[in-house]
């Protein structure tokens, strides 16, 4: 399963909440698809997207948040799925790519690789709902059956270690960080 | 326990009227009344952490969801931190209010705080992050509104020092 494809199949869902993804290749693979003001790329601070996409969830409890997290970074931040776990948020999807591996800096291989169970760790922090994903129409189905729920859930996507031929685009990081924030306050005024 | 109720209240208060509606925190003993006047409080959400540097991104979220907010933490906490606020706070221009409690220096007895007391302000000093201390009753109210104000109007993290004169009553 690769990634792009998974990222394809969910795009249409992506319109109507707010998307919060880590660096590398899945931020290079969504703006392939066309960057939306409702997207946010962090570009770095490995870790981070998930407590972000938790704040964004707490202080906006209607609004549908999903994070595209990947292995690498989430293991630099497991705690971050108790907390979540803590307060889960009704509207919040969890999507981690799983491909073993931190492929944007030469792909060696994650502590994935060698048995370590995201799946288990975050149904074991607490995470009301979680499922472990390995084709296209599954992972389709579930993160949209998730989109359209109300309970926290993290979706592991088992996804091969293949990413772009590139990573930097013409977005600058800062563009993306106030046209991110316009776009919330601007569903706040409608 | 010997940390100040009135100062805490004090803290609280100014944090409020700032429009402060969020805190991250993780426990630390000069903490704990602020910790649990956000948790009794219905108008504030209190987030609980499991390291200090998920703050930063839940204040980047409250930012962008347009709720203002506050981290509570330790200087240890500080310092495990840094990443994040660097390459994400520094790095998308996120304004961050830090209110660090000042462990390890002058009239500390725990010998475990001391090594994190002396790099403290070294180390705000290197990432550039405007630093104040509160230390006294009767300017503490005025620094925090200071302080909130710069965050939110230079898009930058910002951070208040709490000092033992202010927190604990020997």
């Amino acid at each position: 399963m690769l990634r792009v494809e998974c990222l394809k199949s969910i795009y249409s869902e992506l319109e109507n909440c707010l998307v919060v993804t880590i660096m590398g290749a899945v931020a290079a693979e969504l703006q392939s698809l066309g960057h939306r003001p409702n997207f946010f790329y962090l570009q770095h601070a490995m870790g981070l997207a998930s407590s972000t996409g938790l704040g964004l969830a707490l202080c906006l409890p209607e609004q549908r948040v999903i994070v595209i997290d990947g292995d690498g970074s989430l293991l630099m931040n497991l705690g971050s799925l108790s907390t979540m776990a803590r307060y889960r948020p009704k509207k919040l999807v969890h999507v981690v790519f799983d491909n073993e591996s931190l492929l944007s800096v030469g792909g060696f291989p994650t502590a994935t690789s060698a048995g370590t169970d995201l799946e288990g760790i975050s149904r074991a922090s607490g995470i009301p709902r979680v499922a472990t994903v390995r084709s296209v129409e599954n992972f389709k189905a579930t993160v949209t059956n998730a989109m359209h729920g109300s309970e926290l859930t993290t979706i592991i996507a088992k996804v091969e270690a293949k990413g772009p031929a590139a990573y930097v685009t013409d977005l600058s990081l800062v563009e993306n960080r106030f046209q991110f924030r316009r776009h919330i306050q601007s569903l706040k005024d409608r | 326990m010997p940390v100040s109720l009135t100062n805490s209240k004090l803290i609280y208060e100014a944090l409020k009227e700032c429009d402060v509606r969020l805190l991250s925190a993780l426990p630390e003993t000069w903490l704990v009344h602020l910790i649990r006047m956000t948790d009794e409080d219905p108008e504030m959400i209190l987030v609980r952490l499991a390291k200090e540097e998920e703050g930063v991104g839940i204040s980047a979220g409250a930012h962008f969801a347009g709720v203002k907010s506050a981290m509570l933490m330790q200087n240890h906490g500080f310092l495990a931190s840094i990443n994040g606020i660097v390459s994400f706070a520094h790095l998308y221009k996120i304004p961050l209010l830090m209110l660090i409690s000042y462990r390890g220096s002058f009239g500390e007895r725990d010998p475990w705080q001391t090594q994190g007391g002396n790099v403290t302000e070294p180390l705000l000093r290197a990432l550039g992050i405007p630093y104040s201390f509160l230390d006294k009753a009767e300017s503490a109210k005025m620094r925090i509104r200071q302080a909130q104000t710069l965050a939110e109007s230079s898009l930058q993290p910002v951070a208040l020092l709490l000092m033992r004169d202010l927190m604990w009553e020997e």
